[in-house]
């Protein structure tokens, strides 16, 4: 059996990555020839998610409840999933490669004393068990070999597109409440504040990010470019070296320390495409660089550029659309 | 309170990545190394901790003998003493160095040094396992706060917020106690020209491994095939307006 930890938003639902893990889980289960594969989640799952679970072809839905499970603790979580892979005894324990993923399955692979995988884009083969992951912030693949029992790793966001089963799993729900020792409960969450409204998350959901690097010149050179996010309903990601050098806000920073982003549309003005930068971005649908040098990173992996200087495209640009609008 | 804090030297991987024939690591011979920005703001906390109160950090790496380097930025930057185990990293996985990192822990407790806190990145630049921090607590039976980015101790109480999936989140653990941070909580300083002179003559404890590594398990790097360029040019300067804006309304994301 496979064991899959599935993470749930705010609002209710299996976070897209999740569901990307469970469809990797999926094709695994289907290498190992139909091994079923069960979830472990947090809290109760309403009927919605219990349903979108099934989709994908997931026979049981492990929800860990109790005391233990109200605020967010990485042992807490992993002695739930040691206890259901102990009981269910699973072959391999997964997770999305997010903060939570990465982190609950360390603890898991540090309590069972296996080696762990961190964001693996690929699976090699099953004897030996061998994985694909991204290294050096996506420059170096690395090939693993995880030899022990359970196999556990996360796998890297985007890797494999999040898709609902041809057959349906029965998605049975299980309640689960493990005995959580006291010591697994000392670094737990103590509070937890709201996020403002235009922190990382609206960047890592926005449609359109409009992206802003060195080539903005200084702090005072952002106008056009924010008038541009306002136009198109978007949001701004900065490079580091924007963040370093106190022009913008560490959380606007998009890249292997940044936030993820995959927007329908990217338009990195000024941004070279380091590879750190290029970790962050690499999944923007379409991406659209503005660069007065044509040799740069960023525009030969674009998918459409414009060589030139941002502070004449920019404005430009927004007059035009200013103009179309009437 | 002397907190201790663990760097990793890592190639620079903005210039661009050469591996060795063997494909077990990255070749050194044309980079240049740096550590991760985690780390540098892990220093920079270990720093304000330990002046907070009335001690000194210690930072520790285990690679080879260039390593020192690292451990030299940091003591520039304000950490008072260094620890240097000398072993090849590429060998080693994240267990054995944890386990390493552990042993240094003790023998400065026994030797009357304690560090009731440890503060690493939350992932290594290179082999990003995200996991060292982690299996660290286990060896030492400590709590740990994973991936936060600001970090304060007050009456042998560590608090340590940062960003979550649901808000900014808080933790409040007892010491001693592993944390791992996430870049961006802190500004780190730069160094100083007396800071670096200083830095120079810093005594570094050289140490040797405790046990063999079990090695990280690794088969093989390999570089990703290189995207080819597809790269549809609209235009140059801002005659390019119009072919722009055409884009945005054939993706749709032009909002009324
Ligand atoms: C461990 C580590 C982690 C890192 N993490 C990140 C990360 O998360 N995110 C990140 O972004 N970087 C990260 N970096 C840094 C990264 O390596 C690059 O240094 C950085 O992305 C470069 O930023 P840039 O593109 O803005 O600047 P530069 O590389 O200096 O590029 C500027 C670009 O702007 C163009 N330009 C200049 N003037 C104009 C103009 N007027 N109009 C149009 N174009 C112009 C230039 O042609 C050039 O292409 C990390 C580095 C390390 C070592
Ligand atoms: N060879 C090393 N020497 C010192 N610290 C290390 C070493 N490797 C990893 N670390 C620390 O552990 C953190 C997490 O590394 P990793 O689990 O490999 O991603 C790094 O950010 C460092 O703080």
């Amino acid at each position: 059996m496979i064991l899959v930890l599935v993470e749930v938003s705010p609002a209710g639902g299996a976070v897209e990555t999740s569901r990307e893990a469970v469809t990797f889980a999926r094709d695994l289960a289907a290498v190992g020839g139909g091994v079923p594969v069960d979830v472990v989640l947090v809290g109760a799952p309403d009927d919605a998610l219990a349903g979108v679970l099934a989709s994908y072809g997931v026979r049981r839905v492990h929800a860990l409840t109790g005391p233990a499970y109200d605020s967010f603790s990485g042992a807490a979580w992993a002695a739930g999933l040691v206890e259901v892979r102990e009981r269910a005894g699973s072959v391999v324990v997964m997770a999305a490669g997010t903060p939570r993923g990465n982190e609950v399955l360390a603890h898991v692979a540090a309590r069972l004393a296996v080696p762990m995988a961190a964001n693996v884009v690929s699976f090699g083969g099953l004897s030996p068990f061998t994985v694909t992951r991204q290294v050096v912030g996506g420059a170096v693949l690395e090939e693993m070999r995880l030899a022990e029992r359970p196999a556990v790793f996360t796998v890297a966001g985007h890797a494999v597109p999040a898709a609902p089963a041809d057959v349906p799993g029965a998605g049975e729900l299980v309640v689960e409440t493990p005995t959580v020792a006291e010591a697994d409960l000392v670094a737990r969450v103590v509070s937890t504040e709201e996020p403002e409204p235009d922190l990382s998350g609206a960047l890592t959901s926005a449609r359109v990010v409009v992206g802003a690097g060195r080539g903005a010149g200084s702090a005072d050179g952002f106008d056009d470019l924010l008038e541009l996010v306002e136009l198109l309903d978007g949001s701004l990601g900065v490079s580091r070296v924007v963040t370093s050098l106190g022009w913008r806000p560490h959380h606007e920073q998009v890249g292997q320390t940044g936030s993820r982003i995959a927007p329908e549309l990217y338009i990195p003005c000024g941004i070279s495409g380091a590879i750190q930068h290029w970790a962050g971005c690499s999944s923007a649908k379409a991406i659209l660089a503005i660069n007065t040098d044509p040799d740069a990173p960023m525009v030969t992996r674009a998918t459409h550029a414009v060589i030139g200087d941002l502070h004449e495209v920019v404005p430009a640009v927004n007059a035009e659309i200013r103009r179309r609008r009437g | 309170m002397n907190p201790l804090v663990c760097v990793k030297r890592v190639v620079d991987s903005s210039s661009e990545v050469v591996l060795t024939d063997d494909g077990q690591g990255v070749d050194g011979r044309f980079a240049g190394f740096t550590t991760s920005a985690h780390e540098e703001g892990a220093v920079e906390l270990a720093v304000r901790i330990a002046a907070d109160g009335g001690g000194g950090a210690t930072v520790l790496t285990l690679g080879d003998t260039d390593a020192v380097e690292q451990l030299r930025s940091a003591l520039a930057v304000g950490c008072s003493a260094a620890t240097h185990v000398l072993a090849d990293p590429q060998a080693y996985g994240p267990a054995d160095v944890a386990r390493e990192i552990a042993a240094v822990v003790r023998d400065h407790a026994a030797a009357g040094t304690p560090h009731d806190l440890v503060l690493l990145g939350n992932d290594a630049a290179d082999t990003g396992d995200f996991q060292v921090g982690i299996r660290l607590a286990y060896e030492l039976g400590w709590p740990v706060v994973n991936g936060v980015s600001t970090v304060s101790v007050a009456d042998g109480v560590v608090t340590a917020s940062g960003a979550g999936p649901d808000g900014h989140e808080t933790y409040r653990v007892p010491l001693p106690a592993v944390v791992t941070v996430l870049e961006g909580g802190v500004e780190p300083r730069y160094p100083t020209v007396p800071g670096r002179m200083k830095a120079k003559k810093v005594l570094i404890e050289e140490r040797e491994p405790v046990t063999e590594p079990v090695g990280p398990s690794r088969v093989r790097l390999v570089l990703p095939p290189p995207s080819p360029s597809t790269v549809e040019v609209l235009g140059e300067g801002a005659a390019a307006a119009p072919a722009v804006v055409d884009l945005l309304e054939r993706l749709g994301v032009l909002a009324r």
